[in-house]
């Protein structure tokens, strides 16, 4: 139906996105997915002569040719393997492996009525009108990974949490990559909180325990209703060899306030990228990250906030521990719309270099358009002065264990902030135990 | 020999002479004071004994507990001995809380003396009974180190240190300024519950105020980077009373 092949811009993609709209669906969904065909072809993949892509090179990740593994995951996983990964077992839960929703793995009971957790394509399948009203309305296709994702997109997370509900738990959403058959998934989260509605969502990405080469090639969509509230925890824990890029929109109505912590833990190349709108009067968002980085890996942040309406509040906070011969991207955008007087934002990104071969590149930018702003950023690279070290030698302690603390501290900062006690606790572990004198 | 022997000590900072020849003994059980306007080297002298690498010796040498080599130590070493310095600008140790840093500090020491180290319960103990000994908040335990601490709350932080590190030698660099009344009562008693037989002091400060309190057994005026006169604590009442400049006139012939 359509002329044009994608085949020679990723391995099998016609065959891929055939077999996708095979699947069936509504026609709205089938639209979204033509499309996302129609806009892979135009806008191919990204290269390095596009500013957003300039210093992560996907090459690699598109020779490799994974391949979505659409309704067969790579291998069976067992409750035991998911327990560990919990943060907590009475949390409300839905579990992919590979991209595949596992319905045996979850636990989608205990929420409040009116709630609905689930899978896309069953809430799809159920002719949910709010699937159909959100779904693709908020993720531009900002590069062709995201019309990649439109073009095969047929499952993912789907959370509605209706007007003035609050979840008393939060709601963890894990994505398990099993590296079994090196395939792609192409999950798609779409999570909408109607007007006063709170929750808190944990999303984990794990390779489980593979050193295979795979890709998850994530969409995310956010959509806040007036005075709603979303505290938003991602947590990349993918293999040594495993490809994460995500795209995620947030819209916020007037009023609605976002917390969100990106932390990068492993993965060989991660991208996080957020696009938030502060679309609504008064809107906040604080954005807040942590990548601890080593080795060869790669991790991007990609962030843009825009503010769309007055009186509007955002602030970005990334932090990251660069080591070995790592690289680290940090891009923070903040447009501010004509007529959105009263802005507050600020941007700040401090990076702690413990090698001289890692590198980072940090670009905090302004774009304004609006006279009545506060707007602000900063970046820093460095080390640790020599004053702090000093204090711990007078106390007795050698200067690599000073070192070992101090970055200990450096991360557990953006840890100790998140509100929810379970993951905080579990995070600052993990961080004491990679950078803790041994 | 003295617990702590200086000699002739020469120091340099970015190649310029500080300290121009110091002496100064001090024995356990003794509290020395050493007084002097700003920038006569006072801070240059403890950092100098502490092992900061900011601070060249040129000169003279430095023996602790019969130690002739202590200049030779990297700080950390020093401080396993039984070194202290209570610092004039402690400095903000953004997420690393108090407790920790303390643990942390007590147990390298320890295992330095073959002593085994302390677990989180153990430490607790010790940390709440110090806490208690010179008065500090127990709050103080969860606080990261010194970030957003007034003045006087990390110079009281200092003091909680020197308890639960039971040090052999204090120097405390100015641990009176920025003190409002209260905070320098309630420092001092610190000092004076920790001042032992087995313990020397050595108190850098501007003011007479803090030796109201603490009563030194010898006061020293260094001017210039010498100690250019010493006597008992009626010398601090003399300076008090005369201001430095009496130092300046004398010590300038
Ligand atoms: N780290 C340093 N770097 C450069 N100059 C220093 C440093 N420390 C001290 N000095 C200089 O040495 C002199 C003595 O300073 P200091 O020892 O701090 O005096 P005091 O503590 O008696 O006020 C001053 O001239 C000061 O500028
Ligand atoms: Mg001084």
């Amino acid at each position: 139906m359509i002329p044009t092949t994608s085949n020679a811009l990723w391995p099998h993609f016609d065959e891929d996105s055939g077999r996708v709209q095979s699947l069936g669906g509504p026609a709205w969904l089938q639209t979204i997915r033509r499309a996302g065909v129609e806009r892979f072809a135009e806008l191919g993949l990204p290269t390095h002569r596009q500013e957003a892509w300039r210093f992560t090179n996907v090459a690699p990740i598109v020779k490799a040719g994974f391949r979505p593994a659409l309704n067969q995951p790579g291998r069976t996983v067992t409750a035991e393997e998911v327990t560990p990964l919990l943060y907590c077992p009475s949390w409300p839960r839905i579990v992919f492996v590979d991209g595949v929703y596992a319905p045996g793995l979850g636990r989608l009971q205990g929420l409040p009525a009116g709630v609905t957790l689930g899978s896309l394509a069953t809430a799809i399948a159920a002719g949910d009108v709010s699937v159909e009203q959100h779904l693709a309305k908020h993720a531009s296709e900002t590069s062709g990974f995201v019309a990649m994702n439109n073009a095969l997109l047929h499952d993912g997370a789907y959370l509605h949490v209706p007007d003035g509900v609050t979840l008393d738990e939060p709601v963890h959403i894990l994505y398990l990559a099993t590296g079994a058959r090196e395939a792609a998934a192409h999950p798609r989260n779409l999570v909408i909180l109607g007007a006063a509605a709170k929750a808190a969502v944990v999303e984990s990405y794990v390779g489980l325990g593979t050193s295979a080469a795979y890709l998850t090639n994530l969409v995310s969509e956010f959509v806040l209703g007036e005075k709603a509230s979303l505290h938003r925890h991602k947590i990349v824990e993918e293999g040594a060899a495993g490809h994460h890029l995500e795209s995620a929109a947030v819209v916020q109505g007037r009023e609605s306030v976002v917390e969100s912590y990106a932390m990068t833990l492993t993965g060989r190349t991660v991208r996080n990228e957020l696009n938030v709108s502060l679309a609504g009067d008064g809107a906040r968002a604080e954005l807040k990250g942590l990548y601890l980085n080593d080795g060869e890996r790669l991790i991007d942040n990609y962030l843009q906030v825009t503010h769309a309406a007055p009186h509007c509040y955002s602030r970005m906070g990334y932090k990251g521990v660069l080591d070995g011969a790592s690289n680290a991207v940090f891009t923070g955008k903040v447009h501010v719309l004509p007529g959105a007087q009263k802005t507050d934002s600020n941007q700040l990104n401090n990076n702690l270099l413990l090698s001289g071969d890692a590198t980072i590149d940090t670009k905090p930018q302004l774009e304004i358009f609006a006279d009545d702003v506060k707007c602000t950023h900063g970046a820093t690279i460095g080390g640790f002065p020599r004053e702090h070290l000093f204090y711990f030698q007078s106390r007795g302690m050698t200067a690599a264990m000073a070192h070992a603390i101090l970055t200990y501290g450096f991360a557990s900062e953006v840890v100790h902030a998140i509100a929810v006690p379970e993951l905080r606790a579990r995070l600052a572990k993990y961080v004491f135990d990679k950078y803790s004198p041994k | 020999m003295a617990m702590l022997e200086i000699h002739n000590l020469h120091v340099e900072v970015d190649g310029n002479e500080i300290l121009r020849g110091v002496d100064l003994k001090v024995e356990a059980g003794e509290v020395h004071a050493i007084m002097g306007p700003n920038g006569s080297g006072k801070s240059t002298l403890a950092q100098t004994l502490a092992g900061h690498e900011a601070y060249e010796v040129t000169q003279g040498d430095v023996s602790f507990l019969g130690h002739a080599d202590f200049l030779e130590m990297p700080p950390e070493e020093r401080a396993r001995l039984g070194f202290f310095l209570a610092f004039q600008y402690p400095v903000e140790i953004p997420g690393i809380s108090n407790a920790y840093f303390l643990q942390s500090s007590v147990n390298e020491i320890r295992k330095s003396h073959g002593l085994p180290e302390l677990d989180a319960i153990e430490f607790q103990d010790l940390l709440a009974e110090k806490m208690e000994q010179v008065n500090v908040p127990m709050q103080f335990a969860d606080r990261n180190v010194n970030e957003g601490f007034s003045g006087g709350e990390k110079k009281r932080n200092e003091i909680l240190q020197m308890a639960v590190l039971e040090p052999r030698m204090c120097v405390l660099d100015e641990t009176d300024s920025g003190l409002d009344i209260d905070a320098l009562r309630i420092v001092s008693e610190g000092i004076n519950k920790l001042r032992s037989k087995e313990r020397g002091f050595i108190l850098v400060t501007h003011y007479q105020r803090l030796l109201d309190y603490v009563k030194p057994d010898y006061v020293h005026v260094l001017y210039r980077g010498r100690l250019v006169k010493s006597g008992g604590p009626e010398l601090a009442a003399e300076l008090e009373a005369k201001g430095y400049d009496w130092i300046r006139q004398t010590a300038d012939v």
